[in-house]
Formats: structure tokens, C-alpha cells, sequence
């Protein structure tokens, strides 16, 4: 233990029941709320997430959703703190269980020494078993109390509300801030949402939960910096957009992309935009390249079934020169797979979607903040080479909710194209210069109008069955991701510089490989670990790093490897020849934690190069 | 616009004319030879939209020609526009992408029969439900040229061909009926042979409010020689004009006249003004128009973080 502060969620060093001399400060802290999808968890969740952001805590969420529509168990994780959150956390420090299946369900996920709070009215835990671990029970007669202070309908509204107020009691949070959440949240409706809403919290705060407050005190940061916005991942994905410059976009509705297209279809006319939902997915990308072509910045976007519909089209795009920004918020795959769950086995498919050599460019965020500065540099990559962006988010990434500063909008210069200019000529695909269309309504002072064509073409869009043009014209549009490459700075090294093993990951997967670094440093192993945001084309130096190490593993949600190669794994081994490169991988359908990883480092020190 | 701009709304964008326009003429709309076989109806469709635009006096740069795949979508190629040859099937969606965000230009399509029937059928009955501001032109050719001689979803029953040796099967599918029955506000037929007709067809298209469509027959020499000839006078066949007294607006009426035995009826089956899915999106965009007025895309976006502290 040191500086008297301690990670509570760490399971492997949390020892800290057996020395406690009064409440212990703790800096961070994991709360699993499990019930129902119906029970509203996921907006408690939510409102808890939001109040750490407004407290300058860092605080990352993880939820699970049931494929059906109604009902159905459902979890909601929030781990929130005052140094910094990698991660959804491991083990929970707190479960909340709203029912019996809830809690012997989730159970296994609190830490020794943790603690149940659970509803009397449903859940009768097993006292023996909790005390064998150390847990403390604390039971609240949830549901009968919010009925009693609601009047009864026996409907059990409000259980979550007053749950809140629970929590803000055992955590001590700031109730002026809270009351304004709530008012936040319910106000507009009906008045009487609004009280009951109010009046469930304050039932909550004011149950006396005894032993439990006797047994941490949380430490709340003060106030400062700069202030934080907390929102999911696909919410900052749209708003990156916007700021990127988006201002038209079509697409299909499929999970968990639906809400980042929702989400635009309200926004986008505020800002003189639009976005459309289409008959399928082929329309859908087809319109995005209408718009484009007409001279608006356009995106679309669905999960892996969607984006392999999109295939002709994204080859259209690359030979068509059309910048266009496409969204993979990826699900377990194959085929329907597992809508609801995570997996990163889209990016075979991104960087190869299409027929013929087709070079386009493929990002992955790495958390929530990422998916805003990063879909808004997709953008911007899109426009500046006319050619189709793929960027990869995640389920986990879409549904989590981060806190991060509030963007500085000023730093981002919005792509743009210019209509109804007037040009002396136009070449739409020169040979000696980047592509940049002239969106109809351009006046061309020759005379000569263009065409913007699939088929081979010449430098002013004529068919051309050239071999010479042709080569020409296929160097043009691969070299494009050589400039890009040129651009993208050299990936750092999270940890010492050289060494025996180098954690590779990508996307969704970046606080938890770290959290896993310095868990090993903690234990005494050294490790590194390297993020890839570009993902086609690859950064420049990563051969140069991958040699000083004597293993690079690569951690990722897929498998298409025997050999335990993941996709990204196997894409480096392709680009680098280098035969150091393995993998760690896995297809639970769940988000990665750190024991895992741990668990499946070499055990011995290495000793040879491979 | 840039973040820093104001957000323009559809009636203050920039017209398409401005002072230096050059307004299109045969001339200047001539562009790559056609490559199309001698004899094909194709070139009469091109003379026809050359000499459109050239009544029509357009600036030459607000001009939009579109096509998917196929002989009749060569098209672009042989007109000097803003043009854009797309993939197959897929170019009403594309057009719609452009329609919806260009209020200031009309997008005309030039596709086959393959394209609107067949592999894009479904764009075609949600184009037309949607009611998009684009005109479309079908040529009709009852049969795949250039992939030379497979059958089409117009093809008659019996016609041979390379996929159909022993004839088609399969009923054809009837383009008035099924446009009409998808909602389209304006659908004609028309006969490439017959050039005044076709061209006053265009015109009423271009004319229209909304989704128009011009299901023009324009025969294949190559594999479908004479198939038309029962709708030509010089050839001894009638050109049989929609009865003068026939009420566009009424939609049994559009349907019964659809069922006409082959050549079957030219002229304008069905025209109605219903709200195009344009004036609906405008609508929306003037609804939420940002308080107050003025406010840059930053200026928006930062409210909207806001909201989320
Ligand atoms: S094959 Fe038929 S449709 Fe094609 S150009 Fe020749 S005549 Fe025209």
C-alpha cells in the first residue's frame, strides 16, 4: 500500500480489509449494477458517469445489453476515480444486485473484500459464502421502499432513481449536483416525474446503510481544469463528424451502429445538413457519394454485415477518387454473430472491402475522447485525398461512457469544398497532383466538363483501356497512402523503450493494455505496450520498435490464426517479416480484462530472440 | 461552409447561373463520339437531351448527367457536362445523395432497363416513394446489350437468348404499372424512333415536381432488331397516343391504361403533386434552424457539448 491510497478494484493487491484503522481513502472505485434492461440501470449508470465528469473524476462505463428487445438481464459497470481510469475495471468493488439471478450471476465479479448491496425484496444472499470472501452484504429493501415513498403501482419506477440516491449517500457525493441531474434529466416532462423522480432520490440518500459507510471514505477531487464532457462513444463519433466537417449522411439502421446515425439525423440540420435513412445499405453509401460528388461532406456507416454490402461501392470510391467517411462500429461476427457484443473482426474487411486493388484508409479510435478527435481527422484524411475513410469503432466503445476535457473546437478546421467556383480547366484525376473534384456547378472556363467514372480512365475522366494509363492510374491511387504514412508520426512506446515484450493493440482495447502494463510493473515484470490508431496505411518505424523487443504480442479481439494470430498480428507479420510477432486473442465476445492478458504472457522470461 | 461561416439555408445558396455561365448548346454539349452501334436508339435519346437543354438555355455547368451500367449508360461520356458514370444499379441512390444536397441543380439518369428493373429495382420503387426532385429516363431495350443477348426483366415471353435458348418464361415485368404502383408523381412512356414525342416527354419530366420518369423504348439493333417496329407508322405498326380525355391525376385510370397489349399506350400516364421528400428535408432544416439566427456550425456545436458537462 502506498501513499495510504489504494486501488480498490485491484483484486490481486487488495488486501486492504485486513489492516483498516477507521474508513479507507480511495482513489478509484468499480460499481456493477445488475437487474434488468427494463430497470432503467443503464440511465443511472449514465447519470453516475456524468456527475464524475462534472466532478473532475475520470470515469469509464461498460454495459451489456440483452439481443432481445425487452427484458432480459443487463449489467451496467462504472468505474470512476480521481487518477487516471484505463479501463471499465476488472472486479467490482460494489455489486448492486436488483435480483437473485443478478446476483448469483455476478457474484464471481466482486472483489475479496468488496461489498453486495442488494434488494431484500428479491435477492437472499448466502451469508457463509459472502463471508469467506470477505464481502460485506448490505441489503436495502429497494423495491418496497420506492413504493412506499412513490405511492405503489407496484410497477417498481423509480427503484433506480432511488438506488442513486443510495449511492450518492455512500459515496458522498455532491447532492446539490445531483439534484440538478435529475432535474436535468426529468425536467420538461410531465411535473410529476420530476417530484417523484426527486422524491425517490432523496428516499435513497436517506436510508441509513450502517456499516458500509464505516468502511471507505472516497476521495473526491477538487474542482478544475478544464471542464468535461461525458457522453458513449457513438455520440462522440457523431459529434467528431460534425466538427470534422460531416454535413450529409445516409445509411441502414443495424446494432450498435444505429445510434450515431440517429443521433445525426436530429443534429445535422441545425447545422444546415441532413442525414437520410435509406432503403439498404447500397443506397446508403451510394448517396453519401452523390452528396460528396455534389460538393458536401458526407459519411455513413453500419456494422460488418452492412459494410460488406457497401464492398462495390468502396471500390467505386477508390477508383472514383469520392472521399467519403465510412463507420464500422463492429459486433461479434460472423454473418448476424453476436449483435450485441464486442469483437474487432472487421479489419480483414476494412482494409480489403472491395474487388481489384483498391487502397483506402482505415482508423480505429481508442476510447470515447478518440472517437471524436479521431472521426474528425477521418474526415479531414477523406477530403484532403479523395479517397474513402474506414474508421473502426467497437460495441464496447459505442455503448461506454467517458468523461474527457471539453474539446477545443478551434484546433479543428472543418473540411469544406467549394461549389459553383469557376475554374480555367479541370482535370478531375491528374497524374502529377492529388484529386480534387469540381462538385457540378463549377464553371469550367474551357469548356471542358469532367467525368467521374469506375471505369479506367484518363487524366480527364474518358475511359481509357491504356496498360500504361492504367499502371499510372493505379500508382496514383496507392500512392496516396504513401503520403499519408509520411504524415502520421511514429507511434510511442507506453513503458520502457526496448525489452522482452511489447503489447501490441488496437481500438477499444488501449486503457485496459495499459491498466496491464502497470499491473505487471506492480507484480514486477516489465512490459511495454504500442497503440495503433492507423491502421492502413501502417505508421512509419514500427519495424524499428518491434526489434528492440525480443516478443511483440498482439492483443485483439479476433482470431484467424491456429497459431494465435490475430488479423492486425498477422498484418504485421506480413509488413515487418517478422517472426517475433504472435498474438493474444480471444472471442468471448466480451471486452478484454487484465488478468487475461496477464494470464497469457510468456511465463518464463525470455531469453532467446525468436 | 467552414466552421466560421454562417449555416446557408436552401433558398440563400448560391444559384447555379452566375454572370460568366455559358448557357449549353448542341455545340458545346458534344463530347466523346458515340460508341454506341449504327442504327441504335441510343443516339436518338442523346439528340433529344442535347436539344432539351438547349431550348431550356441552361448554364452549361448546371447541368448534371448520371448513369449506371450498360449500353444507355455510356451516356455521360457523349455530353459535356458535370457528369458521373456509377456502378450498376445503384445510381438512384446516388442520385438522391446529390438531389437532396444541390436544390440548385435538376439531376438527369440515363439508365437501361437491367439497371432500373433488375439489380437497382428497389432504389427505383423507393426513389419514386420518396419523391425526389430528379428526372429519370429509362431505355427500355427488352434485352442486355452489352453483355450481348441475355435476357431482361422487360424481355417478352418466348425471346431467345443467350440465357434463354428455348425462349423466356418468365412474365416481363411491366415499368408503367410498377412505377406508378411505387408512387412516382410523373410517369411517361415513349418510343426513341418517335424524337418530337420523346423530346415533349423530357420536357414535361423536367418540368415536374418531383420523381419523373420516362420509360423510353430504344431498340437494340444489335440483338433485338425490329422489336419495335409494331409501334412504328413508316414500318406499318401505330403509335398508339394516350386518349386526350385521360385524367393523369387519376390513378385507376393510369393502371387500366397500363394493360394495353404490346406497343401499348405513349404519352403521360400519371402526373400528381405530392410533396417531394426535398421540401420535406428543407422543411426540417428551416424547423431547426439554431436560435439565434446567425450562430456559426462552432458556435452550435460548442452549446451541444455543453449540454453534456
Ligand atoms: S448492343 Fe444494342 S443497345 Fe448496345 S449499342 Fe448496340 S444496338 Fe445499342
Amino acid at each position: 500500500m502506498k501513499d495510504q491510497r489504494i486501488t480498490a478494484h485491484d483484486e490481486e493487491t487488495g488486501n486492504h480489509t485486513a489492516v483498516r484503522s477507521g474508513p479507507l481513502t480511495i482513489r478509484d472505485s468499480v460499481i456493477r449494477i445488475a437487474g434488468n434492461s427494463q430497470d432503467g440501470i443503464q440511465s443511472v449508470g449514465a447519470m453516475l458517469a456524468r456527475l464524475a465528469g462534472r466532478s473532475d473524476m475520470e470515469v469509464m462505463t461498460y454495459m451489456t445489453i440483452p439481443a432481445t428487445i425487452s427484458g432480459g438481464p443487463s449489467i451496467f459497470q462504472v468505474h470512476m476515480g480521481s487518477g487516471e481510469v484505463l479501463s471499465a475495471g476488472d472486479a467490482a468493488d460494489i455489486l448492486v444486485a436488483f435480483y437473485q439471478h443478478s446476483y448469483e450471476e455476478h457474484l464471481d465479479t466482486v472483489r475479496d473484500g468488496g461489498i453486495l448491496l442488494y434488494d431484500t425484496t428479491h435477492v437472499t444472499p448466502d451469508i457463509d459464502a459472502l463471508r469467506a470472501r470477505r464481502i460485506t452484504p448490505a441489503g436495502v429493501p429497494m423495491t418496497s421502499l420506492t413504493i412506499e415513498i412513490l405511492g405503489g403501482t407496484g410497477k417498481q419506477k423509480g427503484k433506480n432513481i432511488f438506488l442513486f440516491g443510495l449511492l450518492a449517500r455512500v459515496f458522498r457525493l455532491d447532492m446539490k449536483k445531483v439534484r440538478q441531474l435529475i432535474r436535468e434529466r426529468f425536467g420538461g416532462k410531465d411535473e410529476s416525474v420530476l417530484r417523484n423522480a426527486l422524491l425517490a432520490l432523496e428516499g435513497g440518500y436517506a436510508y441509513s446503510i450502517g456499516d458500509v459507510m464505516s468502511l471507505f471514505s472516497f476521495e473526491t477531487p477538487s474542482a478544475g481544469g478544464r471542464p468535461k464532457v461525458s457522453m458513449t462513444g457513438n455520440q462522440a463519433l457523431a459529434y467528431g463528424a460534425i466538427a470534422g466537417g460531416v454535413r450529409f449522411g445516409a445509411a441502414y439502421p443495424i446494432t450498435p451502429w444505429t445510434e450515431v446515425m440517429e443521433q445525426l439525423r436530429q443534429d445535422l440540420p441545425r447545422y444546415g445538413g441532413s442525414f437520410i435513412q435509406t432503403e439498404d445499405e447500397l443506397a446508403a453509401i451510394s448517396a453519401a457519394l452523390g452528396a460528396a460528388y455534389g460538393g458536401t461532406v458526407a459519411m455513413t456507416g453500419s456494422s460488418g454485415p452492412g459494410i460488406a454490402l457497401k464492398s462495390e461501392a468502396i471500390s467505386y470510391a477508390v477508383m472514383a477518387e469520392i472521399p467519403v467517411l465510412i463507420v464500422d462500429v463492429q459486433r461479434g461476427g460472423p454473418s448476424t454473430g453476436m449483435p450485441t457484443n464486442v469483437e474487432q473482426s472487421d479489419l480483414n474487411l476494412a482494409c480489403h472491402a472491395g474487388h481489384g486493388d483498391a487502397p483506402r484508409v482505415v482508423v480505429a479510435p481508442t476510447d470515447v475522447e478518440d472517437c471524436f478527435h479521431l472521426t474528425a481527422e477521418a474526415v479531414r484524411i477523406a477530403c484532403k485525398y479523395s479517397v474513402p475513410v474506414i474508421l473502426l469503432s467497437d460495441q464496447a466503445l459505442a455503448t461506454r461512457i467517458e468523461a474527457f476535457d471539453m474539446p477545443d473546437l478551434s484546433t479543428i478546421e472543418p473540411a469544406v469544398f467549394d461549389r459553383n467556383g469557376t475554374v480555367p480547366t479541370h482535370k478531375p484525376y491528374p497524374l502529377d497532383a492529388l484529386t480534387r473534384h469540381a462538385p457540378p456547378g463549377t464553371l469550367i472556363e474551357d469548356g471542358n466538363y469532367p467525368n467521374i467514372t469506375g471505369l479506367e480512365h484518363d487524366e480527364n475522366g474518358h475511359p481509357s483501356a491504356s496498360s500504361k494509363m492504367h499502371a499510372a492510374m493505379t500508382n496514383k491511387r496507392r500512392d496516396k497512402l504513401s503520403s499519408l504514412a509520411r504524415e502520421l508520426p511514429v507511434p510511442e512506446v507506453y513503458g520502457p523503450e526496448e525489452g522482452e515484450i511489447l503489447l501490441v493493440g488496437w481500438g477499444s482495447t488501449k486503457g485496459i493494455i495499459r491498466e496491464a502494463v502497470d499491473r505487471a510493473k506492480s507484480q514486477g515484470r516489465t512490459l511495454s505496450a504500442l497503440h495503433l490508431r492507423h491502421l492502413n496505411p501502417l505508421p512509419g518505424g514500427l519495424e524499428e520498435i518491434f526489434m528492440r523487443f525480443q516478443k511483440v504480442l498482439v492483443v485483439e479481439m479476433n482470431d484467424s490464426d491456429a497459431n494465435g494470430c490475430g488479423q492486425l498480428a498477422l498484418i504485421l507479420r506480413a509488413e515487418t517479416c517478422l517472426k517475433r510477432i504472435g498474438g493474444i486473442t480471444k472471442t468471448d465476445g466480451l471486452s478484454f480484462r487484465v488478468r487475461e492478458i496477464l494470464a497469457r504472457l510468456p511465463k518464463e522470461e525470455l531469453s532467446t530472440v525468436t | 461552409m467552414t466552421m466560421n461561416q454562417t449555416i446557408p439555408t436552401p433558398e440563400t445558396a448560391c444559384p447555379a447561373s452566375c454572370p460568366a455561365s455559358v448557357t449549353a448548346t448542341r455545340a458545346n454539349l458534344k463530347a466523346d463520339k458515340p460508341t454506341w452501334c449504327p442504327g441504335c436508339g441510343d443516339y436518338a435519346v442523346l439528340a433529344a437531351y442535347q436539344k432539351l437543354l438547349e431550348n431550356r438555355r441552361l448554364p452549361q455547368e448546371s447541368i448534371v448527367t448520371l448513369s449506371g451500367i450498360g449500353c444507355s449508360s455510356r451516356f455521360p461520356y457523349f455530353v459535356n457536362t458535370h457528369s458521373v458514370h456509377y456502378i450498376h444499379g445503384r445510381i438512384l441512390p446516388f442520385a438522391t445523395g446529390l438531389s437532396l444536397t444541390r436544390p440548385d441543380l435538376h439531376p438527369f439518369v440515363f439508365i437501361g432497363d437491367g439497371d432500373a428493373y433488375s439489380i437497382g429495382g428497389n432504389h427505383f420503387d423507393h426513389c419514386a416513394r420518396k419523391n425526389l426532385q430528379l428526372t429519370v429516363v429509362v431505355m427500355d431495350n427488352h434485352v442486355y446489350g452489352l453483355t450481348k443477348k441475355q435476357t431482361s426483366p422487360t424481355s417478352p415471353i418466348g425471346f431467345r437468348s443467350k440465357t434463354d435458348p428455348w425462349g423466356s418464361k418468365a412474365t416481363p415485368l411491366n415499368p408503367t404499372k410498377k412505377l406508378i404502383s411505387s408512387g412516382a408523381t410523373f410517369v411517361a412512356r415513349t418510343l426513341a424512333a418517335d424524337p418530337a414525342h420523346m423530346l415533349a416527354m423530357m420536357e414535361e419530366a423536367m418540368d415536374h415536381e418531383g420523381f419523373s420518369v420516362v420509360e423510353c423504348l430504344s431498340e437494340c439493333v444489335q440483338f433485338n432488331r425490329g422489336s419495335y417496329d409494331a409501334a412504328v407508322p413508316r414500318k406499318g405498326g401505330e403509335f398508339p397516343l394516350i386518349p386526350d380525355d385521360h385524367d393523369v391525376t387519376d390513378e385507376e385510370a393510369a393502371y387500366s391504361l397500363t394493360k394495353k397489349a404490346f406497343p401499348g399506350y405513349f404519352g403521360i400516364y400519371y402526373k400528381v403533386r405530392r410533396p417531394t421528400l426535398n421540401e420535406g428535408e428543407a422543411e426540417i432544416a428551416r424547423d431547426m434552424q439554431p436560435r439565434p439566427k446567425g450562430l456559426v456550425a462552432s458556435e452550435i456545436l460548442r452549446s451541444a457539448l455543453e449540454r453534456l458537462t
